[in-house]
């Protein structure tokens, strides 16, 4: 393309300890701890560098027609994307336009635009496979279905949860503190060490309304903790976040308040002060280069801005793309086995996982007073009386599930405001319809797991390249009947504490078998899986310290290493990986580089 | 401190005319014998840079580190500062130590050429002679050199001519040097000198006279550090006046403020956030409590001692929906996300405008700039986060500037004086260069 004839030499730049890919939670987490260890970092990060002031300042950032309509802080897809197919017997096709879910680019990528719910992970996901086994005997397993333990056990991350939590400034309320059960906390969490670094965000109408619901159907409502913080606060680098305002500008948004936790208020101001790091933008890595035994990695070759190739020895490459990039590079630099689907055997591309939503709005009289002129990302009341194996699946005949929650994130005339079915979508009743709900309307979900497939995965798509010349990862995936029946059953409840909430009237999206995966409606950014970890390297791309089983000094990051995909939002697990897999390259690798499992 | 001050060239062509036609010569210098004798400690001469801050004026953005070239506009053209590295041509390499002393002592360069009192010889007067050696030892022995050329004064002839200068220094400069307080403690005297000396506080806190001479250079009237109006900046009062000036601060707020730019009062602005960036942030513990307990002992101006009086009467009117003025109005739309409605912001990360000097300092020019440039604070060891004000010059003209800056300064208990559009004219003016 255009692009490679005017590409000069290649430039070849000093060698580095480590070269991080992408600079989102995961690469600034990454950058940092190996800094802190002495290593000479360089992170190479193929958008553009942003921070909250001038990039997020108020007012510009809450331009809803730039940055959700038009997506701004998003990936570029005239550049790169990925190409769709439901089954492999289908031709995949490029996606130019965003709806199902919005990969972020530039400094900070996702972690930048994210909502905030920031929970860890349902201890029983963890070993989701042995636990089924032990309660419902192997046979109540799909036979399509890929399940398998993680490798890692909660009580091995919690400190690294627990860590995440507080380089955030999470808001929330502690449910099990050691074993012990905390009133007002989510009594199904797995325990934490200490109670959160600060406390809930205040409720909004929207969640107290859920609350009173779900307490009166016998549930135990808690606040959602969030990456919102509410009180001012100062994390380990020394790092500043102040009190949210509820402006309701999270998702899609950088925060113009250094409210929101993500890599440019908690870590990388710390990170930019040391003189061993070094962060450089525009450099779109195209390729991890292996020795001529393909079991070493001696750096990578990236694009930067002016379209030079650039090589960048080092003696570790940390993977810390997003979900999708991540999967890609490890296709194309030839990083383990790719998955084969007819055999069911290979790892890279394999239990390619998503998440389903349940998405039900409500109306009410004009006596109901939900002021939809605040929001923010994170904050709300949830259950989790159906999420993970929370409940008893024997008569459903379904494993999984998911979380519920009544949310208030900001709705905004651009980004859509809900409205009753059957209203028309212009002119002056949809104007009327505006004005007699925009107050009185409020919005509960699930969010369910999403459990590996034998017939969804990745691999590069054979016709479609990006602008440099690579090929697309190519994404087979559609839903499944085990999930769909998991999301129905999860719909059914959201259903059961709308009505509990005393609406007019409800509608929404909820899922009902035999349904389709729509790429077009937006549905969550939650794509996980496809570089699992894991104790086999049969099926598992990456060991339990997120190590190539393959190629022992390159480390991957971020949900595609999820073995599959949980109830819970993946940001605290994302975290608490990193930090783990971080310290353990501190204590183990670094002192003894070379494989850390022997597979 | 450093951008503009306004050099007296005007008065001094005055003086020239109607002055005493009286004899001068240069300065002698004089210091001890064994000082004399010993070789600098260049370690210590480089804390010592920190704490005189030479890097802000000797240094341009991206330049080499203290080859001068820093530009301070005058009413009657730009002077540069000098390259100050160990380069023996250009630098001050070739200076004998008298030489140095000279220069730093009485504002004289080597080759007899009369510095222009943006160099704060009359604050480094009473630096002693021990710390000038170590400042020598570090300047022309550590400090790479450079061969930037120095540049020549923007000013025309005869503005531009130097020795009647002399009867400035005659006029205002005192050297001597820092004469300990018996009766004051040990660390209340090493924050007096370094306040008076070394870290020239009062260029910029202390008000100037008609020659722009600061009017009083050691802290004996409470005109000391009270406050000035320079620069488009009115850099705040640092007596003990309530509201105005640090009388509500503890002594660990000043260090607070000193080595992270923030505190539970206040944030830093405008050039006072270089001075944390590139000097007060690397002071030790003990000079900055020493600092702190200095500026704690100076009484009151008491020009305006009802600058504050705590009230909830603002919070309750916004949140009854009656705070309908077009500067609550502003302030609610634009500034209410961070620095809330009731006052006292977020602690140390966004300001209180309750209760802030800046804020209620008797000259508004800092509260308008940060009004209109926004503001960032720098990044230190203690507190990395660069948490920044985005500018709002383009989204209010000058009289909706002047009645948010009014409604602040006379909202949650604060009794400041009204800002006229024409104030903030003259500040957007001489923010746009």
């Amino acid at each position: 393309m255009g692009n490679e004839a005017k590409r000069m030499a290649t430039i070849r730049k000093k060698h580095t300890g480590a070269v991080i890919v992408g600079f989102g939670w995961t690469g600034a987490i990454m950058a940092i701890e190996l800094a802190n260890a002495g290593l000479d970092v360089v992170a190479l990060e193929r958008g553009d560098n942003r921070d909250t002031i001038p990039d997020f300042a108020y007012p510009q950032i809450t331009d809803e027609v730039k940055y959700s309509a038009r997506q701004a802080l998003l990936q570029n897809l005239a550049k790169t994307t990925i190409t769709i197919r439901h089954t492999k017997g289908d031709v995949a096709l490029p996606y130019r336009q965003f709806g199902t879910f919005k990969p972020g680019e530039g400094v900070g990528g996702a972690g930048t635009h994210w909502s905030g719910v920031q929970s860890r992970v349902s201890p029983d996901e963890l070993r989701l496979y042995s636990r089924v086994k032990e309660r419902y005997g192997e046979k109540f397993i799909p036979a399509d279905m890929n399940l398998q333990d993680w490798g890692v056990t909660y009580d091995e991350l919690e400190p690294h949860f627990d860590r995440f939590e507080y380089v955030c400034g999470t808001s929330g309320k502690a449910g099990n503190i050691k074993g012990t059960p905390v009133e007002g906390g989510n009594p199904f969490e797995g325990y934490r060490s200490r109670e959160y670094p600060v406390p809930p965000l205040a409720d909004h109408p929207t969640g107290r309304l859920f609350a009173a619901a779900a307490k009166s159907l016998g549930y135990k409502p808690f606040p959602l903790p969030a990456g919102n913080a509410s009180a001012a606060y100062q994390n380990e680098y020394g790092c500043q976040l102040g009190p949210c305002n509820f402006c309701g500008f999270c998702s899609d948004y950088g925060c113009l308040n250094y409210s929101k936790a993500s890599p440019q208020t908690t870590i990388i101001p710390a990170l930019l002060r040391k003189p061993n790091f070094e962060l450089r933008v525009n450099s779109h890595v195209t390729r991890v280069n292996l020795d001529s035994t393909g079991k070493r990695a001696i750096g990578v070759t990236y694009i930067d801005a002016e379209g030079n190739e650039v090589e960048q020895p080092a003696d570790m490459v940390i993977l810390a793309a997003f979900h999708l990039h991540n999967i890609r590079l490890m296709l194309s630099s030839r990083i383990g086995t790719p998955f084969n689907v007819d055999t069911n055997e290979g790892v890279i591309g394999r239990n390619l996982c998503y998440q389903y939503i349940n998405s039900v709005n409500m109306f009410w009289d004009r006596d109901v007073y939900i002021n939809q002129f605040i929001g923010t990302g994170g904050g709300g009341q949830a259950i989790e009386e159906f999420n993970a194996d929370n409940f008893d699946h024997g008569p459903l005949g379904f494993i999984g599930g998911g979380v519920i929650w009544g949310r208030q994130t900001g709705n905004g005339p651009v980004r859509g405001v809900p409205l009753p079915a059957g209203t028309p979508k212009w002119g002056t009743e949809w104007k009327q319809a505006v004005v007699d709900n925009f107050l009185h309307t409020g919005r509960i979900e699930s969010q369910s797991s999403s459990l590996a497939n034998r017939a969804y995965y990745a691999d590069l798509d054979p016709t479609y390249k990006d602008a440099y010349g690579t090929p697309l990862l190519r994404l087979t995936f559609d839903w499944n009947d085990n999930d769909l029946r998991s999301a129905t059953f999860l719909g059914s409840k959201v259903m059961e504490i709308g009505r509990a909430m005393n609406p007019r009237s409800m509608s929404g999206r909820v899922f009902k078998p035999g349904m389709h995966w729509d790429t077009r409606p937006y549905q969550s950014t939650h794509v996980c899986g496809g570089t699992s970890m894991g104790a086999d390297p049969k099926t598992s791309a990456v060991n339990k310290y997120l190590q190539s089983w393959d190629v022992s000094n390159v480390f991957v990051l971020g949900a595609n290493t999820f073995a599959h995909g949980i109830g819970y939002n993946p940001t605290g697990l994302v975290g608490g990986l990193a930090y783990w897999a971080a310290s353990n390259i501190r204590s183990q690798y670094l002192k003894n580089p070379g494989p850390m499992v022997q597979a | 401190m450093r951008k503009k001050i306004l050099i007296p060239i005007t008065a001094i062509a005055v003086l020239v005319g109607i002055c005493w036609a009286s004899t001068w010569s240069k300065a002698a210098v004089s210091v001890a014998a064994d000082v004399a004798a010993r070789p600098g400690d260049p370690v210590h001469g480089e804390y010592l840079a920190r704490a005189g801050d030479c890097m802000a004026c000797h240094t341009v953005k991206g330049g080499e580190p203290f080859a001068g070239g820093y530009p301070f506009k005058t009413p009657v053209g730009t002077i540069y500062s000098s390259n100050i590295t160990s380069d023996r041509q250009h630098g001050i390499g070739g200076y004998s130590f008298d030489d140095f002393v000279l220069a730093m002592r009485e504002g004289v360069a080597k080759d007899g050429r009369r510095l222009y009192p943006a160099m704060p010889y009359t604050s480094y007067a009473k630096v002693s002679d021990a710390d000038l050696k170590d400042l020598y030892a570090y300047f022309t022995t550590r400090v790479p050199a450079s061969s930037d050329a120095n540049r020549r004064a923007d000013i025309v002839w005869p503005l531009s001519i130097r020795w009647p200068l002399a009867f400035w220094d005659r006029a205002f400069h005192d050297d001597s040097r820092f004469q300990p307080v018996d009766s004051q403690s040990a660390e209340w005297n090493r924050g007096a000198y370094l306040v008076q000396g070394l870290a020239h506080c009062g260029t910029c806190h202390t008000p100037r006279g008609a020659a722009m001479q600061e009017l009083d250079l050691s802290g004996k009237t409470s005109l000391y550090l009270s406050g000035a109006a320079l620069d488009n900046a009115s850099p705040i009062n640092l007596r003990g006046d309530a509201g105005s000036g640090l009388g509500d601060w503890s002594e660990q707020d000043i260090v607070a403020l000193l080595q992270t730019g923030r505190d539970p009062h206040s944030a830093v602005t405008g050039p006072m956030g270089d001075v944390v960036e590139h000097s007060t942030q690397y002071l030790s513990e003990g000079d900055l409590h020493a600092i702190a307990s200095y500026l704690k002992s100076l009484p009151s101006r008491q020009q305006d001692p009802a600058a504050f009086q705590a009230s909830d009467a603002t919070l309750r009117s916004i949140m009854a929906g009656t705070a309908t003025g077009a500067g609550a109005s502003i302030y609610i739309d634009s500034c209410a996300a961070c620095h809330r409605q009731n006052g006292p912001g977020a602690s140390r990360v966004f300001p209180s405008l309750a209760n802030n000097p800046m804020v209620l300092a008797a000259h508004p020019d800092s509260l308008i700039a940060v009004i209109l440039n926004g503001s960032r604070l720098p990044s230190t060891a203690g507190a990395p986060s660069p948490l920044a004000m985005p500018p709002f010059a383009w989204r209010y003209n000058d009289a909706e500037v002047a009645e948010l800056a009014t409604f602040v300064r006379s909202s949650w208990g604060n009794h400041a004086s009204r800002v006229t559009a024409d104030q903030v004219k003259n500040v957007r003016a001489q923010l746009k260069h």
